[in-house]
């Protein structure tokens, strides 16, 4: 699999984003932006990075990364069915469908 | 001089879980029902809907990792794999990575080279994903997210196996592990159970491990035979011929036999791993842990040494009962209502083995009762039937799980004890079939097997043979 | 009688009394919507109706007695990313321009329980990302103290809304401030409470680890009345905690005798407007004079809360909007060439600018080889910054502090620096990375007659803290109307 390359200057202090990196994220999140877009989002994300390495003043060796503030643990639900028929309910919204099914652009791998 | 090389292989397997529900919803995990029936908020990817995880799966990962051997994690998380898909509503998968809730086990195979243990690295939770179906005529695919939620289970292996004969030995001893254990029933052709093949051929000798393709779902043993065989050819074929092999994810072709890349320049591989902060983490107790370990019910191995030692079967035996988990319970419940093991053991090698071949059925499939198959070795032991009529009656069984009592009754199959009548079809025998008597007294001891024929037909099988002998010997 | 002048305590004990119809305070609301919309713009959807419908049935059964609360029969208005089912919710994107959601988020179930008519549907930030409500893509809602300025955001509308009396009360949703801000823009109360205390089963997430609902409306009465209602354990949503001291009314005392109130020294350096300053120490000396001990304190770490909260929103709303994607609902491009283009083209028109920004940000800090450094080290400073309250709490029962450095900003003028809007977020976002409660109400205005609000922050579980310290000082200054109420 090819991987486009990422390029983040961070000694310069400021932060270069490549094209192909704003390329590459826009693959991922899929999104697909016009070349002022582009361009914009560039300068945005960069000068984000820029405040956001501000973090690196701050050391945080040793200190355990927090996702969950409260110490919530086993949240369980039991083997019970419980939802019927989703029936028409989950096809509602559909953009498009087909009977009972969702349609999407073709699949298949090329 | 041509190089030796030798192939590595390491699986990841994929198997359904026994739930009833889902693995973040309510929603039944039944098969058989029309598209996005299944279905709620939660297992569609609905804007605002929240994952609640179903206990049971933890416990039967649990219980899979305790049987094979492995490290439970007693604090385990969740983690969000993101990728784009239509059969995926979230458009990220939840799965574990960081903190999966077995690590660092394995189980002992047997091949022919011996046996050998082949490494478990570790065992995650994850949700499958829902049906796409290909139009053949418009360029559409329709989704299905009935399947979508439905827990399952990935076990990953260390890169320890070397041909597909251990791949084959591997697979078998996972799957009858998990269906003794009641946590899946490890259906390769319906799906429950799925294998990614990764593989990658070295120089023997060579130290490190070659550039591995991945092989992704794969549907039967055979077909992974097939496609380990000629993926470890094409790839010698290029080390052959200078060339490398690239890391790529492969699909096998089983009518076709041959696998080829699937690339796309919109399939990054870049998942983007965090922790799921919709799902608190999963704390293990020891006391959960003993729990689970102390319901573990009696494997395959166990059973196999029970059965030749409580039941005094032939190893032989013991090794093909044990070799389904359904027909290891159907023999233990027989068993348990006649109290004949040996008898138990007879029919089920014998007339079932041969039923559900000529029926292209598996064990699995068998649907008669313990009930019907002890009637009948009682009936044949008392003399109620003769064993041509247990067989036939058997076969009902097999077929229908017809009533056996009932069956035998309203077809007026018993055996006729009435020697009367048995002397007077004999003596009518004796009298058809001059040639046979004569031979017989003779000294032709044989004569008189096609006499006992002769009768048995006349009295329409229901005659006991041993009488008939008894009374034609007499006769003649 | 202007119904909606009153506030919704007030109101629902009319309603009680059988002084006032549950269909005329429906009637009053969807008239003052009709009058002031043009001019506010705090509503995506109202639908007059549904909502008289259902006044018809609240009113049957505050008849027949099976409804007795508080707030029975009073109109609502909920923020638009909440689902109610079989009404318009949109996110204010247009990638949810047509989506009817087939379910109602638990918050607005349980009010519904309690008797609550729900007249429409409220302006928001697209995905609530922003601090203005400008990024809808249904307009901009306009600040009833002024009509040239932002109601603040995300939860623009539902402040606006409020503040405009076009209804009693509503729902918000905080993820970095988005309630408290717009609460101290438009001169209402508003609680975000603590993580888990509301769920968050149908509110369309931004960033699950931080987001959660809470009320907006005109007295700390209304809000803790609004909240004892919304509060509950909820099976469908695992971060939900289950709590036995929700009875928030109970702490509606005016008493702050001995309690210790600390300020952040961080909180008033530079960049806080002197105005705002000066009304925070005017509310502090307030609450010191009714017998409270006050100090100031270093709180520490202040200025990393934003870049920490960014990375860790944007990467959780980068994975949570995946599944915005044109499949199973709302917008699907016209024109497209397979499936992947299908889903870029869905997403690049369905999502305002500032979505994408977030959306490209957080898949960025997300990708390999950037995770360690951007998402752990935000997850660490997290960490760091909860032990920072976990001390201050040891020591104060409450802290108080200015809500935003400025007063509402006029529209149009904060969208052109993001990073610029990012940081008034400042005294809001650590909030929301420690999970703590904290309200925002008005302590004064401006010189140019613009509201300002003054924050209390308490420590997890201490609702009842904030509301009692902010329900004193509210005892000490009468609501003021906005001049679009009075309309």
């Amino acid at each position: 699999m090819e991987q486009v390359e990422k390029k983040v200057d961070v000694k310069a202090g400021k932060n270069d984003i490549s094209d192909e990196t704003m390329e590459y994220v826009g693959i991922l999140a899929k999104l697909e932006l016009s070349k002022e877009e582009k361009a914009a989002a560039k300068k945005d994300m960069e000068k984000m990075l820029d405040y956001i390495d501000t973090l690196n003043e701050l050391d945080t060796s040793g200190i355990e990364p927090m996702s969950h503030v409260f110490a919530m643990d086993n949240v369980f639900r039991e083997d019970i069915v419980e939802d019927v028929d989703g029936g028409e309910d989950t096809l509602a919204n559909a953009p498009e469908r087909r009977e009972r099914a969702f349609v999407v652009p073709k699949t298949v791998d090329q | 001089m041509s190089k030796e090389y030798e192939t590595v292989i390491g699986l990841e397997v994929h198997v359904e879980l026994a739930t009833k529900t889902k693995i973040f919803c309510s929603c039944s995990t039944a098969f058989g029902s029309a598209p996005n029936t299944h279905t709620c908020p939660v297992c569609t990817g609905m804007p605002g809907s929240l994952p609640v995880l179903n206990k049971k799966v933890v416990e039967y990962a649990m219980a899979v990792g305790v049987a094979t051997n492995c490290q439970i994690n007693q604090y385990s998380k969740f983690d969000r794999k993101n990728y784009f898909y239509p059969d995926n509503p979230q458009n990220y998968q939840i799965s574990q990575l960081y903190l999966p809730i077995c690590h660092d086990g394995g189980i002992e195979i047997e091949t022919e080279m011996g046996s050998k243990t082949i490494g478990i690295h570790e065992i995650h939770m994850e949700e499958d994903a829902g049906k796409l179906v290909h139009d053949d005529w418009e360029e559409v695919s329709l989704v299905d997210y009935n399947r979508s939620g439905v827990p399952l289970i990935e076990i990953v292996s260390e890169p320890d196996m070397r041909s597909a004969e251990e791949v084959i030995a591997y697979l078998d001893k996972l799957r009858m592990i998990i269906q003794y254990l009641g946590a899946s029933d490890c259906k390769m052709q319906e799906g429950s159970m799925r294998a990614d093949v990764n593989l990658s051929v070295r120089e023997k000798g060579a130290a490190e491990f070659g550039t591995r393709t991945e092989m992704k779902n794969i549907g039967s043993f055979k077909a992974i035979a097939r496609a380990i065989e000629a993926e470890t050819a094409r790839q010698i074929d290029l080390l052959a011929s200078g060339e490398k092999v690239v890391q790529e994810t492969r699909r096998w072709n089983d009518e076709e036999g041959y696998s080829y890349a699937m690339r796309s320049k919109e399939d990054a591989q870049d998942y983007r791993y965090f922790p799921e902060p919709d799902l608190v983490p999963i704390i293990i107790s020891d006391e959960w842990l003993q729990e689970i370990r102390d319901k573990q019910p009696e494997l395959r191995d166990e059973k196999m040494k029970r059965y030749v030692e409580e039941f005094d079967l032939p190893k032989y035996d013991a090794k093909i009962l044990t070799s389904v988990k359904k027909l290891a319970d159907l023999f233990e419940e027989t068993t348990a209502l006649c109290g004949k093991p040996k008898k138990v053991s007879n029919w089920l090698m014998g007339e079932t083995m041969r039923l559900l071949k000529e029926h292209e059925m598996d064990a699995e499939d068998i649907s008669f009762s313990p009930t019907n198959l002890a009637k009948i070795i009682a009936f044949t032991e008392d003399g109620t039937i003769n064993g041509t009529v247990a067989k036939e009656v058997f076969e009902q069984v097999f077929i229908k799980d017809i009533d056996v009592a009932k069956y035998i009754e309203e077809h007026g199959l018993k055996t006729v004890h009435d020697e009367g009548a048995l002397r007077e079809t004999v003596a009518k025998v004796i009298a058809e079939n001059p040639k046979s008597v004569e031979d017989y007294r003779n000294g032709k001891e044989k004569a008189i097997g096609f006499l006992v024929g002769q009768t048995m037909k006349a009295m329409k099988g229901k005659a006991n043979p041993g009488m008939v002998n008894k009374i034609l010997k007499e006769m003649l | 009688m202007n119904l909606l002048s009153l506030t919704a305590v007030e109101l629902g004990k009319k309603i009680k009394a059988g002084e006032v119809a549950t269909e005329e305070a429906v009637r009053a609301s969807l008239a003052a919507i009709e009058a002031k919309e043009p001019q506010v713009n705090g509503f995506v959807t109202v639908d007059g109706e549904y909502a008289l419908k259902r006044a018809a049935e609240v009113q049957k059964q505050i008849d027949d007695g099976t409804l007795t609360g508080p707030l029975a029969g009073v109109p609502v208005a909920v923020k638009d990313n909440l689902c109610t089912k079989g009404l318009l919710t949109t996110c204010s994107s247009k990638i949810l321009h047509n989506f009817i959601p087939t379910y109602t988020a638990e918050a607005v179930r349980n009010l519904e329980k309690a008797g609550a008519v729900v007249v429409g549907k409220t302006n928001m930030d697209e995905f609530a990302m922003g601090s203005t409500t400008e990024t809808s893509a249904y307009g901009v809602t306009r600040n009833p103290w002024n009509t040239a300025h932002v109601p603040g955001g995300s939860s623009g509308g539902s402040c606006a809304a409020v503040a405009a009396e076009e209804v009693s009360y509503a729902l918000g949703s905080d993820t970095g401030g988005s309630i408290r801000q717009p609460s101290s823009f438009c001169g209402v109360t508003g609680i975000k409470p603590t993580y888990g205390t509301v769920s968050r089963y149908g509110l369309i997430a931004y960033g699950s680890s931080l987001d959660q609902i809470g009320p907006v409306a005109k007295d700390v009465t209304d809000c803790a009345a609004i909240l004892e209602i919304i509060s509950s354990h909820d099976k469908k949503d695992s971060t939900s905690i289950k709590r036995e001291d929700t009875d928030f009314t109970a702490a509606l005392v005016d008493d702050v005798k001995g309690m210790k109130i600390g300020i952040p020294k961080d909180y008033l350096g530079s960049g806080l407007d002197d105005e705002v300053k000066q009304a925070v120490f005017k509310a502090a000396k307030v609450l010191e004079e009714k017998g409270a001990m006050v100090e100031e304190f270093d709180l520490s770490l202040a200025e990393y809360a934003i870049p920490a909260y960014y990375v860790i929103a944007a990467a959780e709303a980068s994975s949570n909007l995946e599944r915005f994607d044109g499949v199973k609902y709302g917008y699907r491009a016209k024109d497209y060439e397979g499936l992947h283009d299908m889903y870029k083209k869905s997403r690049s028109q369905g999502f305002g600018a500032e979505v994408k920004r977030r959306i490209m940000l957080g898949s960025f800090v997300l990708s390999s080889g950037y995770y360690d450094a951007y998402y752990l080290k935000a997850l660490r400073t997290k960490a760091l910054i909860k032990q920072a309250f976990d001390k201050a709490f040891a020591k104060y029962d409450v802290i108080l502090g200015p809500v935003a450095p400025t007063t509402a900003p006029k529209l149009g003028e904060s969208l052109c620096d993001p990073l610029k809007m990012y940081l008034g977020d400042i005294y809001t976002v650590s909030v929301n990375l420690a999970g703590l409660p904290g309200i925002s109400f008005p302590c004064g205005l401006d010189s140019r007659g613009l509201p300002v609000g003054l924050q209390l922050i308490g420590d997890c579980f201490q609702e009842k803290k904030i509301i009692r310290a902010a329900f004193s000082y509210e005892q000490t200054r009468p609501y003021h109307h906005s001049p679009l109420a009075e309309v």
